[in-house]
């Protein structure tokens, strides 16, 4: 969205002429010309807008996303390309039950992979009991040997998550992809909440919605209780964000969470160790480091231990998270539970160790190590999307049904050649939510990106990011290709609803938290 | 004077100091928009000088604008077209204009949550307006706008900075980076005016050394002030003892040499490190120019009473950056 094309955009109130129905679930109607109980609402208040006062929203919203610098960096353009992320006015609505349900499924989830990575880290109980198959770890580009047998604090190995959601086409939410690296897209949810709220002010006092802004506090909070057991000051450990610089597409989100936790905002080269402690060079001198919020991968972190040609990292890093003087959150060797390959265990995972039936369950996936499931996967490449393991951010990625045949070609050879660097799974249709698209309203794919904080306790801010596929028909949600976001709106559950009574309670004390076993 | 601090207030900060590369970040980006005022500001003032002259009188003139902005003078002959490039918009010259501005903008590029958004703004603007202009035919005539806006933008981001920024420790690196861009600029500038003009007497002087003394005042910005505190009347020995001694105007060696060593003084508090080098140096750079007289320097040599405050100069340089910047881990965790 440019702000040169807004004063042809909006001639007419908008209109739902345009919004078309597909096999995806949507999220705002029921059916044709019958929304949804929740979105009411914001039907009617669309529908009465006038456009003159939708054009200063719009126009107000893009402003203050370019004034406060809310931008990402493109790769491969010109030095220092930056964008405002786009952002779309109308919410995405998400009733009480159905974030319960979402909470719960994505604390135990992550609880799960918790205990996954550090059985796989230590005794393998798991693999030896071949629930997983142990060279699916092993061959696993993520898995750190080098984490072998080392004890991390509370054994927390994933303290900051953002899962990947989608509807199914009945509506329940699945589990698309778990990220469990660095993910990043949570000042987003921040900047969408509040321009959102200038612009609606009254219809977002009206619709009681959970309030979001305790993130970065909740954030902290999480990052401390991780502090190292030989911390001098555990009550007060110095606590730092590790960004890769400058040039890093999501630079301004490193920014700005330093900003909001006052905490240090360091490069690589800040940080220096000695007798395995780890220092930042002040003006005042050394001083100690207790805890790194990291949002450098795993191979740029220490040039002596992963990839020697790193100059973002911390040369004797890894051997002072070794001793056990600094603590890594997320820890290393995390990407080994959000591979893809490994992605189809996840409700087996959860059973063996929560004895528990999945919440939310996994989107069917297709392992192409499998013999037969190979084969099935090469018959029907048209209908399916075929991901590489370790990529993300809607990178190596096929989807069958936009796809060309010489493209197709290309991966069935890929695939071929390297089985276990890839699987497959069923197009989905994301589900569908009413965008501002020219003026009018029009329906587009969407996914959530709900984050998640596991410290002392679970914490999930009720909200998250809705990514939006901005091209007609588009499937992809990634910022790096043309996606764009919209306000996650996640309401208080009202009166009478038992299955929210106790969640109810939580947000009005806001926070959304829960003791661990 | 160090502005008087209230100590109680300080203990609601957690640590002392700021990472290093931020605060060296601060000080180049104060070091690099000095150099480049200066540096327009001369230029157009020998412009004007120029104008004012004979034509034969110009190949020498470049060369001391060249001595004077410290930029090692080369042996091919200087031609004006030439000069100018290299001065303004040179990329290879690290201290023509447009490298300064460039380079005071990358490094507040870097540290940019440290700074109000309206200093950005303002830096990324003046940045802009440099690098759209273009050294087309005929623009040295008409140079005096564009000279005027890099001197009016510094002077605007000067004022934005302190009056949107915290004066806390980053403001005074900030401040530390200009004060000494400033001592070393003002004291070369009248080193390389000794060597051509005459002993300084105490007696007004006339045409062509006029000339040289009033042009020496405004490139310091200071005719107006001299005037205010001399009259008019132009003695050479009054224009080095104002521009070297005094201690209320801003573009004196003194002046700036003040300012240094208040910054140094909150710094030295704020990290604790107050007895350390850069504090010392610029206390005994301070004192002798604090109880210098101006007769006894001209007769001791001013040129070589110069030469040491430049060579101090480059040691408070020096120390900043090893004891702030740049220490050695071993040596400070062992003490």
């Amino acid at each position: 969205m440019t702000s040169t094309a807004l004063p042809s955009r909006f001639g007419a109130p908008p209109s739902f002429l345009n919004y078309r129905f597909d096999a995806a679930y949507d999220e705002m109607f029921e059916a044709p010309a019958q929304p949804r109980e929740h979105y009411q609402s914001l039907h009617r208040t669309l529908l009465g807008l006038p456009p003159e006062e939708l054009r200063k929203s719009q126009q107000a919203a893009d402003l203050t996303f370019l004034h406060e610098g809310i931008t990402f960096t493109v790769y491969g353009g010109k030095e220092g390309t930056e964008r405002i992320f786009p952002n779309d006015l109308i919410p995405r609505i998400i009733p009480a039950w159905e974030w319960a349900r979402i909470e719960k499924g994505l604390t135990q989830r992550l609880t799960a992979l918790n205990l996954f990575l550090r059985d796989i880290y230590h005794e393998g109980r798991i693999l030896r009991e071949g629930i997983v198959p142990r060279e699916l770890i092993y061959s696993c580009k993520h898995f750190r040997r080098e984490m072998r047998g080392l004890n991390i604090p509370r054994d927390i190995y994933v303290s900051v998550c953002g899962t990947d959601l989608v509807r199914l086409p009945d509506g329940d939410f699945a589990v698309l992809e778990d990220n469990l690296r660095v993910p990043s897209g949570v000042s987003y949810m921040l900047a969408n909440r509040k321009v959102l709220k200038r612009v609606f002010p009254k219809m977002f006092r009206d619709y009681g919605v959970c309030p979001i802004d305790h993130y970065p506090q909740a954030l902290l909070a999480t990052l401390r209780s991780l502090t190292p057991e030989n911390c001098r000051h555990p009550q007060d450990p110095v606590t730092v964000l590790l960004t890769p610089g400058v040039s890093n597409s999501a630079y301004f989100e490193h920014t700005f969470l330093a900003q909001q936790m006052g905490i240090e905002l360091v490069e690589g080269r800040d940080l220096l160790v000695h007798d395995n402690v780890v220092y930042m060079r002040t003006t005042a001198g050394p001083r100690r480091v207790d805890v790194i919020y990291r949002r450098v991968d795993d191979d740029f972190l220490d040039p002596l231990c992963f990839r020697r040609d790193s100059i973002l990292g911390v040369p004797g890093l890894f051997n002072a998270y070794r001793t056990g003087n600094v603590t890594l959150a997320n820890a290393i060797g995390t990407g080994v539970a959000d591979d893809k390959a490994v992605y189809a265990y996840v409700p087996e995972i959860i059973h063996f160790y929560l004895k528990e039936e999945p919440i939310l369950p996994n989107v069917p996936t297709f392992l192409l190590t499998d013999e037969a499931q190979r084969q099935h996967v090469l018959d029907n490449l048209q209908e399916l999307v075929v991901k590489a393991v370790g990529e993300s951010g809607g990178y190596g990625m096929l989807i069958g049904p936009h796809s060309t045949k010489q493209q197709r070609e290309e991966f069935r050879a890929r695939i071929l050649a390297e089985p276990r660097n890839y699987i497959a799974q069923p197009t989905l249709a994301l589900s569908c939510a009413p965008c501002l698209i020219d003026g009018e309203v029009e329906s587009r794919h969407i996914d959530l990106r709900p984050y998640i904080l596991m410290g002392e306790k679970a914490t999930l801010v009720p909200g998250g990011l809705t990514r939006v596929a901005l091209r007609k028909g588009s499937l992809v949600v990634n910022s790096s290709q043309g996606g764009g976001s919209k306000d996650t709106w996640v309401l208080l559950a009202g009166n009478g609803d038992d299955r929210v009574a106790q969640l109810n309670d939580d947000v009005r004390k806001g926070l959304v938290g829960r003791e661990l076993a | 004077m160090r502005p008087p601090r209230n100590y109680f207030a300080r203990t609601f900060q957690r640590d002392a100091g700021m990472l290093s590369r931020v605060a060296d970040s601060l000080y180049w980006m104060g070091r690099y928009l000095e150099r480049a005022k200066h540096t327009a500001r001369l230029v157009d003032v020998e412009l004007q000088l120029w104008l004012d002259q004979s034509p034969e009188a110009g190949a020498g003139r470049w060369r001391f604008l060249l001595e004077a902005l410290r930029i090692p003078t080369t042996q091919a002959a200087v031609d004006s077209t030439a000069l100018l490039n290299t001065l303004v918009f040179s990329r290879t010259n690290a201290s023509s204009i447009l490298s300064c501005i460039a380079a005071a903008r990358e490094n507040l590029r870097h540290v940019r949550e440290q700074c109000s958004t309206g200093m950005w703004e303002h830096l990324n603007r003046l940045y802009l307006e440099v690098m759209e202009t273009r050294p087309e035919e005929g623009w040295m005539l008409k140079s005096h706008a564009f000279f005027h806006a890099v001197e009016e933008g510094a002077h605007l981001f000067q004022g934005i900075t302190d009056g949107t920024m915290s004066h806390g420790e980053g403001w005074q690196f900030i401040q530390l980076g200009r004060y000494v861009e400033r001592t070393d600029t003002i004291a070369a500038l009248m080193e390389t005016h000794f060597k051509r003009v005459a002993h300084p007497a105490d007696q007004p002087v006339e045409s062509t050394e006029y000339l040289e003394w009033v042009g020496l005042l405004r490139a310091s910005v200071a005719f107006e002030a001299y005037c205010k505190a001399f009259t008019a009347e132009i003695r050479p020995l009054r224009v080095a003892e104002f521009l070297l001694l005094n201690p209320d105007f801003p573009h004196s060696v003194r002046f700036s040499v003040d300012r240094i060593n208040a910054a140094l003084h909150v710094i030295g508090d704020l990290t604790e490190r107050r007895e350390k080098l850069p504090t010392r140096i610029a206390g005994r750079l301070r004192a002798q120019l604090s109880f210098s007289q101006i007769e006894e320097i001209v007769a001791e040599g001013a040129r070589s009473y110069l030469e040491n405050v430049r060579s101090e100069c480059a040691q408070i340089h020096a120390a900043i950056h090893q004891i702030y910047f740049d220490y050695s881990i071993e040596s400070e965790l062992a003490s």
